[in-house]
């Protein structure tokens, strides 16, 4: 007879004690401090780091386990998704502009988060910290490269995949924004980079990215995308707890953390949720079946999660960030802001756009009963009885950007939405611009920061985003042409309205083929 | 009070969990959305070991909730028979 094994050998709680803080010491042929040179210039005081908890107590052991079956799950969808010509499954090929967006100017980011939590694990004396950091560098990496290779499939049969996630993030004028956000954060400490993103990107404002958006790909029929994202998406539950752990670590070590810990976390809010308008835009105008508007998400998983959140971080001193007030007005806004902006530069966008249709528009007027009548539909009825007429209104003057957010200034004052807000700053004897008083004040707190930042409009205005050897002095010389052939974007097939484009007409083709045998 | 919620795929190994949690926390409130199958509660949600053991006929250990995870708020404690998320204000 078979003897039965006693169950487990070691607890849960026991097995983390041993295999990742039984791991650690101290170091002898240099002090701690020298070989951590990063853990002390922010001002975070630290005083214990075996007070750090990880209420996941995962070890590697299990990591690899968990992480390799998620990898099964991942790739067999793909290839059925292949297989089965799963591309023409979608509700229409306008929502592959989404998936473009995303591609652009998320996957990117995911492998800056990589190297990001490398460098934070390496620059944490504790151990804790070090094993969850560790950990979730090698997720990021597994977001990006999951991501590019689910949506290469794509990219076999549709305009504006070409170019990947490595190219355009570098040149594109939007993806300045995300990028430009993230080097934000890795050029910070690690204590910042840690509330960047382990805890403002990752615990307050991921829901935002990826619940909404890997719902509407599913709605939409997208089995690619859902599945890469909820692939990611269940990592980032560890990564939402490590950035939540990380802030009340912090606040429990000492007093003094107190008011660096609220600056960043006010600074990370803004920053974050500017970035969050490319997602409030997607999912109110660029889904064709929808699942909840921007307005309905950010009450949901902002307002009602994110005060949960704060409620609770309340018994350590933190405010909810000053910028909520301004969220609440412009919730009701920036999408409409973002995709007129979009529409009317679609000429060097590296995606379609289009103009909402009637049914699109009466379901914007019902999910946004104050604003989108007022300010809205009047803009859009304009631009289609123009375009109807064979005069499409495309905006050839390029917008002053954000010094801070790098969004170009098209956002409205608070208390006025028919007037665009601007922010002005001097400093050391020259003028910069901000979109916003939330932007503005992060400007004027390390403005030896931000005057360095790379503005794509600044740049092209300098010559700076033409291939090399571009002679601007030729006769009948077209800047913009150049500046879409240095991002890699292909004039009349990458950019201008979905109507009419390549992506249409094959989708149209294809999907016909796939139902009739002539 | 402040919510707490948790939210996994929509599939076969997730349905007897979300019938574990929904039975074992009776103030829990579902929210079938595309794909996905979020389970909002007041101040508090207990997944336990035991009650998914039951359902599926096997031994399962907690952290396999992390493969068809989504996404989740409050504070979390786990150990080696449950799972908890909780709001302490």
């Amino acid at each position: 007879m078979d003897m039965k094994a006693n169950k487990k050998k070691l607890g849960l709680k026991e097995k983390y004690a041993h295999m990742t803080r039984g791991l650690g010491w101290d170091t002898t042929y240099q002090p701690m401090d020298k070989v951590f040179p990063q853990a002390a210039f922010e001002g975070i005081k630290i005083h214990d780091w075996e007070k750090w908890e990880d209420p996941f107590r995962l070890t590697m052991d299990a990591y690899w386990k968990y992480q390799a079956e998620k990898e099964r799950k991942l790739y067999a969808v793909l290839d059925a998704f292949a297989q089965n010509n799963g591309h023409l499954g979608i509700t229409d090929a306008r929502y592959l502009n989404a998936v473009k967006l995303f591609l652009t100017g998320i996957s990117p980011l995911e492998y800056v988060a990589h190297r990001g939590f490398a460098a934070a694990g390496r620059n944490f004396p504790g151990v804790g910290p070090r094993v969850a950091c560790l950990m979730q560098s090698i997720d990021e990496i597994r977001h990006a490269q999951t991501q590019i290779h689910a949506l290469s499939n794509y990219n076999k049969f549709y305009e504006g995949f070409h170019a990947g996630a490595a190219h355009q993030i570098e040149r594109v004028w939007y993806l300045s924004v995300p990028k430009s956000f993230f080097d934000d954060a890795f050029s910070a400490g690690p204590f910042e980079w840690m509330i960047a993103i382990g805890f403002s990107f990752e615990y307050v404002l991921t829901n935002l990215l990826f619940v909404p958006f890997m719902s509407g790909a599913a709605y939409n029929g997208d089995m690619a995308t859902v599945t890469f994202g909820f692939s990611a998406q269940s990592d980032e539950a560890r990564h939402m707890t490590l950035g939540l752990e990380c802030i009340k670590f912090m606040l429990e070590q000492d007093p003094d953390n107190l008011p660096i810990v609220q600056k960043w976390i006010d600074k990370w809010a803004w920053r974050g949720i500017r970035v969050l308008t490319l997602v409030g835009m997607m999912m109110d105008y660029m889904l064709p079946k929808r699942v909840m508007s921007w307005k309905e998400a950010w009450e949901i998983y902002f307002e009602q999660n994110g005060g949960a959140l704060f409620n609770d971080l309340a018994k350590y001193g933190i405010k909810v960030p000053d910028c909520i007030t301004q969220c609440t007005v412009d919730k009701e806004h920036i999408s409409h802001q973002a995709w007129a902006t979009f529409y009317q530069y679609a000429h060097a966008s590296a995606f379609h756009t289009w103009l909402p249709n009637d049914e699109e528009m009466d379901w914007l007027s019902a999910k946004y009963p104050n604003t989108f009548d007022k300010y809205y539909r009047p803009r859009f009825t304009q631009w289609r009885e123009m375009a109807d007429k064979g005069e499409r209104f495309y905006n050839n003057t390029l917008p002053m950007l954000c010094q801070v957010c790098q969004i170009p200034m098209v956002f409205t004052e608070p208390d006025d939405p028919t007037k665009i807000c601007y922010r002005e700053s001097e400093y050391q004897g020259e003028k910069y611009h901000t979109c916003s008083d939330g932007c503005k004040h992060i400007f004027d707190d390390e403005p030896e920061k931000y005057i360095q930042a790379w503005l794509p409009v600044h740049q092209i205005y300098q010559g700076n985003c033409w291939p090399e050897g571009t002679d601007p002095t030729v006769e009948g010389f077209d800047p913009l042409l150049k500046v879409l052939e240095w991002y890699h974007l292909e004039n009349g097939k990458d950019n201008l309205d979905y109507e009419g484009s390549g992506d249409q007409a094959n989708f149209a083709a294809w999907r016909g083929a796939a139902t009739q045998n002539t | 009070m402040s919510t707490v919620f948790i939210a996994f795929q929509t599939n076969e190994d997730t349905r007897p969990i979300v019938e574990s949690i929904l039975a074992d926390n009776p103030h829990a409130v579902l929210d079938e959305q595309p794909a996905m199958v979020k389970i909002n509660a007041e101040g508090k949600l207990v997944i336990k070991r035991e009650s998914i053991e039951e359902r599926i006929g096997r031994d399962f250990d907690l952290q396999e909730l992390q493969i068809n995870l989504i996404t989740l708020s409050g504070n979390i404690d786990e150990d080696d028979d449950q799972f908890t998320l909780a709001w302490k204000n």
